[in-house]
Parts: C-alpha cells; structure tokens; sequence
C-alpha cells in the first residue's frame, strides 16, 4: 500500500505567507519598456514616410499642373515661410491664433465643466438642455460667427464667443458621458466608505469620470482651433491683430497661393502641435495609470 | 411595520454586531410588489463568523445591501455599529489611484490625519501580506492580490462588522484556498465580525461558526447550522466535507421546490 507522506500545514500563519509570495509572483507579470530602436520603427518612422511621399507626389504634380497661380512649388512655399521668419512676423501670427485660442479654450473649460457636471447630476437640467447640448455639437461653429459679428462687433470679444460656442458643448458633453460611463460598483464602493454628497463627486466620480472629460477636452480644443480659424477668416480686420485666418484671408486677397498654403500648413501644424504637446500626453497619462493603455 | 436602520451608540455595550430584526424587503416590479426578503432575523455577535447561504433568487446580495446601509428594508429592522465594511465580488478597488492611496482614502473618509494615513495603510498592506505594493497601480496586480487590498481597504474603515458579498467567486481554486486562509487569519487577529455571503457550500463551512441557508423567491431563513470544526480548517477535511454533504442535500431540497409547480 503506497502511503503519502504529507505534512499537513496547520498553521494558518506562517505556513502560508510563502505559498502567497509565489502565487504573487507568478500572477504578476514582468513588463519591459520598449526600446528606441522599437519606438524609432512602430511610432516614429511611418509619419516621417507618410510626410515623404506627400512631398514626393507634391513634386511630381507641380510640373504636371503647371500654374504656380494653383499649385506652388514647394520651394515658394518654404521661401514664404523663410521670409515670414526673416521678418520677424511668424512667431507673431503664431503667438496671436495661439493665444486667442488657449484663453478662449481656459473660459470654455470653466464654463463647460460646472455645465457638464450640472447636466449629469441633475435630471431636469439634463432634460432640458441635455439634447440640445450634443446637438450643438453637429452645428458648425462658423455658423456663430455673422450673429457674434453683430452683438459684439469686430473685436476679440467676438472671437471668443464663437471659441466658447464651439468648445463648450464638447467639453460638457464629454463629462457628461464620463460620469455616464462611472462603473456603479465604484459609486457603491465610495458610499460604503462614506463618500457620499460632495465627497463623493470629488473623490468618486470626478476622478472617475476623468477619461471621459479628457476626450472632452481633447475634443473641445479641437473645435476651439476651427472656430478661432473660422472667425479669423471671416471677420479679418487690421486692428485685431494679424492671427493665422487672416494671414490666410490676406493672401487669399493678394492671390498670393505661396502664402496661402503657407497659411493652411500653419494652422494645421498649430493645431497638431497643441494636441500633442498638451492633450494627448495628458490623455495617455490618465488612461496609462489605469491600466486602460494597451502597451505596444 | 416600522422601517427604521438605527445605529446603535457606541458607547452603549451591545451583545451583537449586527441585529436584523424581521426584516423583509420587496421591490416595485410591472407585475406588482415583488417579495425578495422575508422576516429574516439575524443576529452577529461581536467577533462570529457567519455565512449566508443560498442559491441564485435568494437575495443575498440584497440582505448585505441593506446592512450596509445601501438600500432600506420594506419592513423590520437593522441595528448596526456604526457603519459595517463591505467588500464586493469585484475588488471595486479605484483604478485611479495606488494600491496604498486607496487605503489611504478610506482612512481619510474615516478621519484619520494625514501624517497617520501612509504608516496606517503600510501596516494594514502588511496584515494582507502585501508589504511592499504600496507604489503599484490596480492594473499591476493579480486577482487575488487586488481582494486582498480590497481587503485591506475595508480594514481601513475600522468598523466591527466586515460584510463580504461573494469576494473570492471570481477567484481561480488556487487562490482563493489561499484567502480562506488569509481571511481565518485575519478575522482571528483583528477580532473583527463577519457576515459573508456566498453560494458555495464548502467555503461556507470552511470559514464560518454559523452557516445561515436562505431559500429562495422569497428568501427566508430555511436552516441554521453551527460549525464546531476548529480552526484553523482546511475545504478539504472529512468533517468540512461532511457537514458539506448535509448543508448541500437540504439546499438541494430547497432548489427541487422551485421544479414542482
């Protein structure tokens, strides 16, 4: 008869503390930073091909449609940027959109963040204006541009109405669904540790809810840019200061293609440049700490 | 009927942790009030390990919402200490923050001053067998190692009543044999009160002193059972499967009720 030998761990102490650490061990895996050399080839290199082949095919039809008047060469293109520069006014034009927009975003953030929490937490309030608020969404903040002209004439004022009327509905709504989409098992979790009322918005459901209202944000800033552009363009006036629209309605005015397309690059770079310097590290940041980035 | 949840003073001396006291509960359905707990009677004393148990329909989860506080009974009433910890089938542990700045949050929301918090939440990790995880993020850790700062996390709440809703079912065999132990240990030195409810009748006789059956639809008290096995138990011995074997047959007979309309 085959007898086993066992030594029956009865003490519920010590005995276990060892088999704990193992199983630890073993469900928790082992992750490595990626290298440059993998970042170089999975993040960096195709953008940087992508942009080639946009000047390539660039190249290629400047020749073929033959009307600088249309299509400049890439050469003038640079040369307006190189001239902009030399006289000092780039950095202006830059500085002037730029500032415009960051302040105008700054009011629709303390707008549209006591707005998107009033709309999630109270009932009526979200019958009431919830659906006019995602509907905003869809209309086109250029559209704002002719009324906010005749309220508050041709000024900076003007322009950021129609920044706060494009940015703010985006920014509610995104916490909105962000505290939508607050896993109730968190709200009954909080409320059993006595974070209940304004405890429990502050230290449940905003942070909670912070992935939502960063995509918001991301988004809002995004809708930020277009209606700055969008007013620039229209309501371009000498004493407002030259921003990017109007350097692209002046050159449009003085049928100057170079700077025209001179105008849109920069406008779009900006517009890249902000995402990525602000809102999409901040984004990354929040969801990587949870655990809600997937690595690779 | 009297619908009353009154918190006992703390001051005053009470020979339970945990009064239930005819407590029915009954919810609005489109067919009409519906019947999902009825006249439970229950009492925790200071320091017992109760188990509920019960098939899927016997408002368990229920009966544990309405001890802590979460939801009001229709009828009857609660009597508690203070306000009881309560751990979930899920760790429902905040993403958003670390493993330590969770306990740390209970123990703020509880009052403690900031310059005890970090000492206090080391000390409870450490009770879990989790010195070292303070830094790590919910995501980094295992199943097993999130119910145990779960765990943790409802220490922080120093209540004496520490009700459990299925907290290891989620859990693979391995591990959770492993909190069984864990949460004997604890429950030994901390001297801390346990309702736990579970519908897995061997688990329910591994920990508790007390093993409460509930039917179902509505769920009412259908049998009791005190667990004279000493501690510490381990799911698999004779007397733990025997007890097991019982507790199932009479559960079984409850579940066959359900077939015969």
């Amino acid at each position: 008869m085959a007898s086993t030998e066992t030594t029956p761990v009865r003490d519920a102490g010590n005995g276990n503390g060892s088999v704990e650490a193992g199983l630890d061990a073993l469900e928790t895996a082992a992750t490595g930073r990626p290298t440059f050399r993998q970042t170089f080839v999975s993040k960096i290199l195709p953008p940087i091909i992508a942009l080639g082949v946009v000047l390539a095919v660039w190249f290629l039809l400047y020749p073929i449609v033959d009307d600088p008047t249309k299509l400049p060469s890439p050469g003038a293109v640079g040369s307006a940027f190189k001239e902009a520069w030399l006289k000092g006014d780039l950095l202006g034009y830059i500085w002037t959109s730029v500032s415009r927009g960051l302040l105008g975003f700054f009011f629709a953030l303390l707008i549209g963040t006591p707005l998107g929490l009033l709309v999630a937490r109270v009932k009526f309030i979200r019958a009431a204006i919830g659906p006019i608020l995602s509907g905003l969404q869809s209309l086109p903040s250029v559209a704002w541009v002719p009324p906010a002209v005749i309220w508050l004439g041709l000024n900076n004022s003007m322009m950021y109405a129609v920044i706060l009327l494009g940015a703010v509905p985006s920014i509610a709504n995104g916490l909105v669904s962000g505290v939508d989409q607050v896993p109730p098992l968190f709200l009954r979790a909080g409320r059993t540790m006595g974070a209940t009322g304004l405890k429990g918005i502050w230290h449940v459901t905003l942070p909670a809810a912070l992935p939502g209202y960063v995509a918001g944000l991301k988004q809002g800033w995004a809708f930020s840019w277009r209606s700055l552009m969008a007013a620039e363009i229209i309501a371009s006036f000498p004493d407002l200061g030259v921003g990017l629209g109007q350097l692209l309605e002046n050159a449009r005015t003085a049928s100057d293609m170079a700077m025209v397309f001179e105008a849109i690059l920069l406008i779009l770079f900006v517009g890249i440049a902000i995402d990525l310097l602000i809102f999409s590290p901040l984004e990354r940041w929040v969801l990587r700490s949870r655990g809600l980035l997937v690595k690779g | 009927m009297a619908t009353t949840t009154t918190l006992a003073k703390a001051d005053e001396s009470v020979e339970y942790a945990a009064r239930l006291d005819h407590v029915s509960k009954s919810f609005a359905t489109p067919g009409g009030q519906q019947l999902v707990l009825d006249d439970i009677s229950i009492d925790v004393a200071p320091g017992e390990f109760v188990t509920l148990l019960g098939a899927s329909g016997c408002g368990k989860s229920t009966l544990l919402n309405l001890v802590a506080g979460l939801d009001r009974p229709t009828g009857g009433s609660i009597t508690t200490e203070g306000r009881p910890a309560l751990m979930f089938q899920e760790h429902a542990l905040f993403p958003w923050l670390t493993a330590g700045k969770n306990i740390e949050l209970a123990l703020k929301l509880r009052g403690v001053p900031k310059p005890e918090r970090r000492d206090k939440a080391e000390e409870l990790l450490e009770l879990v067998r989790l010195k070292g995880a303070y830094g790590k993020r919910v995501h980094e850790l295992s199943g097993g190692m999130r119910q145990r700062v779960a765990l943790a996390r409802s220490l922080a709440q120093q209540s004496n009543l520490l009700l459990m809703d299925e907290p290891f079912a989620a859990l693979d065999a391995i591990t959770r044999d492993v909190l069984h132990d864990e949460i004997t240990r604890i429950w030994a030195e901390t001297g801390i009160s346990v309702l736990f409810v579970t519908h897995n009748v061997r688990e329910a006789v591994r920990l508790a002193q007390r093993v409460i059956l509930l039917s179902s639809r509505p769920g009412r008290i259908a049998r009791e059972w005190t667990v004279d096995i000493p501690q510490p138990r381990r799911i698999e011995d004779a007397p733990v499967a025997e007890l097991s074997v019982e507790i199932t047959d009479v559960l079984r007979g409850e579940i066959r009720r359900h077939g015969q309309h």
